[in-house]
């Protein structure tokens, strides 16, 4: 698969990533010969070897049967972890308890909520 | 509006709004989606924080059961059809309120599908999907010394368990999109699975809006609103995108597709930026969750425990009782009312299935106005069913009047007790023996002699003043009947 600089570009903009010229020129020679390397399992022969369409864990599943995979689940048990503090140790900026970024809405915008 | 139209009404001659609604409903389980931290609202911000729902390098997400017994609950109240294996799927986007830069959400394999809810007047709106995700956090632009430069982003809502509930094209104007939303609404609270509090975002909703000539079949290119918190902001966010969509259109221009924010104060729609809209959300199975079993058996299980759901208590209802589809619409309008109701009429004090309609309107009238005046609920009022039961049954067998009713009531709202207590200590008993009426029907006779020569003249409108003056003198508790009926042989004999 080739990578063209347009898609450098709309990679980069879904990343929210503002590459220079010379990084776009750099991405799509990288990620190319990344997509290259990967291909290369294109030339296994496989026969009878059906892709897994859904999940890598669904074939094992289907193997175990699905009584046995409810498991994984947890009870709703609730339990404290972090408090305010420990929660803002490593951020970059925060006050007043919060996460603080730049402003990431215009003024006139209302504020959209989780998509 | 035979002569003046609104706008909207104009459009709506010749264009068809087509909607779609996108609901978000939390569930409310204690702990969050995928980690054991609380989903209290309204703790100090990122409190209730861990490394999972921080998005910390190497934390992993177990998924919580009480999360997935509650999406089944209302995957099988709006009959979907509940798959046996849902995947997760990560969906990524940047922004802040998203620490780990996915959503943990479903996609080609949600938890349930092909569902539907009805309307009032029968109509069924189709249920797309219904799937599990976690809610993002919260991102706060106003309010900060420095909110012209900055936004703050409080993570205790990242990671708290939703079900996205995505409807079918189906809903025609503002109104059946109000209405379907609020069937919806009351279907979840019925539940137990949210408690649906749009001010604190436990219920959120987006519209897919979309106009066609009146006749032709094609959709419109759609748009989509966000930021649609109340019920009210619904309604007029639809009727302004459809007049806008419609006025384009009329100009011979074309509709963008593109998401569109509400805007509360200025009543109208905004696009978005371009940024934020960036609809390639590179979905891929979310490798830290095993795919999602909900055996047969437990979905029967759930389903054998579903609680009777607001339409079929309103057929019932009706169908038991005999009330009307009106009456039958309040008293479902909470699981709390319904059950407040049918405790009353069911009472020993009343005969099998009577007086329902009596029992109605005292639940609907005196004692919704007082619960509304005393902040108390059908829950917690001093006031019990078998209260209203039994004061219902002391007017039916004409122990009091209708009027005194009214008194004990008030009397039994501010104390508590019964209401036959309220009657003795009182002593507000109708009056029915016919001798003690006859006393005060004597009385009444004599001290007013010019009107009992006028009655007796021909002027026999005059009965209702003498009824008048005879319940002034019992102080209301004549018992109505037997004073018509001892009056009127006095007058005439």
């Amino acid at each position: 698969m080739k990578i063209t600089a347009q898609d450098v570009r709309y990679i980069a903009d879904l990343a929210h990533l503002e590459l220079t010229p010379e990084e776009i020129v750099a991405m799509e020679r990288d990620l190319g010969a990344i997509l290259e390397y990967v291909a290369q399992l294109d030339q296994l022969e496989m026969p009878g070897l059906a892709p897994s369409p859904l999940h890598p864990a669904a074939a094992a599943l289907a193997a175990l049967g699905s009584a046995a995979s409810n498991s994984t689940l947890r009870p709703d048990a609730q339990r404290a972890w972090f408090t305010p503090a420990e929660a803002l140790a490593n951020a970059p900026s925060a006050g007043a308890g919060h996460f603080k970024v730049p402003r990431i809405i215009s003024v006139s915008e209302g504020t959209p909520e989780a998509e | 509006m035979a002569t003046t139209t609104s706008p909207l009404a104009a459009a709506l001659t010749q264009f068809e709004p087509v909607i779609g609604l996108e609901v978000h409903v939390q569930l409310n389980t204690r702990s969050k989606a995928f980690c054991g931290c609380s989903t209290q609202f309204g703790t100090p911000p990122n409190s209730n924080t861990c490394p999972v729902c921080l998005g910390l390098p190497g934390a992993l997400p177990v998924l919580n059961r009480e999360a997935v017994l509650k999406a089944v609950q209302a995957a099988l109240a709006l009959q979907c059809q509940v798959g046996e294996v849902s995947i997760f799927a990560r969906k990524n986007y940047f922004y802040p309120d998203l620490p780990k830069g996915y959503q943990i959400s479903q996609f080609d394999r949600p938890l349930a599908e092909h569902g539907r809810l009805q309307l009032g007047d029968g109509k069924l709106i189709g249920i797309t999907r219904v799937h599990m995700e976690e809610d993002a956090g919260k991102n706060m632009h106003e309010g900060f010394p420095d909110s012209v430069t900055t936004s703050y982003v409080d993570l205790n809502r990242s990671g708290v368990p939703l079900i996205e509930i995505v409807s079918e094209p189906d809903m025609r104007t503002p109104e059946e999109a109000h209405e379907y939303l609020t069937r919806l609404k009351e279907i979840m609270l019925y539940l137990d699975v949210s408690d649906c509090n749009m001010e604190e975002g436990s219920l959120r909703c987006d519209a897919n809006v979309s106009v066609r000539r009146r006749g032709t079949e094609k959709l419109g290119t759609k748009a989509e609103i966000k930021n649609l918190n109340s019920f009210r902001f619904l309604q007029r966010a639809l009727e302004y995108e459809i007049e806008r969509q419609v006025a384009i259109l009329k100009g011979g221009g074309r509709i963008r597709q593109e998401t569109r924010l509400f805007n509360v104060a200025e009543g109208k729609t905004f696009p978005m930026r371009s940024k934020e809209q960036a609809h390639d959300y590179r979905y891929f199975p979310e490798p830290d969750l095993q795919p999602l079993v909900v055996s047969p058996a437990w979905q029967a299980e759930i389903a054998a425990r579903l609680p009777e759901l607001p339409q079929a208590k309103r057929q019932r209802l009706i169908a038991t009782y005999g009330l009307s589809a009106y009456d039958a619409e309040v008293l479902t309008a909470s699981q709390a009312l319904a059950d407040y109701f049918e405790a009353a009429v069911r009472h020993a004090a009343l005969p099998a299935g009577g007086h329902a309609k009596a029992v109605a309107n005292w639940i609907m009238g005196d004692l919704s106005a007082h619960l509304n005046r005393s902040g108390e609920t059908f829950a917690t009022t001093r006031v019990k069913p078998e209260h209203i039961a039994e004061l219902v049954a002391l007017i039916a067998g004409g122990k009091i009047s209708g009027k005194i009713a009214k008194e004990v009531f008030e009397k039994m709202a501010a104390s508590g007790h019964a209401p036959s207590a309220v009657v003795a200590e009182s002593g507000v008993q109708q009056i029915s023996d016919p001798a003690a009426l006859d006393a005060l029907i004597d009385a009444a006779l004599a001290a007013n002699p010019k009107q009992l020569e006028q009655y007796r003249g021909g002027k026999t409108a005059l009965l209702a003043f003498f009824v008048g003056q005879v319940m002034k003198a019992s102080r209301g508790q004549a018992n109505p009947a037997v004073l018509n009926e001892r009056l009127q042989a006095k007058l005439n004999g």
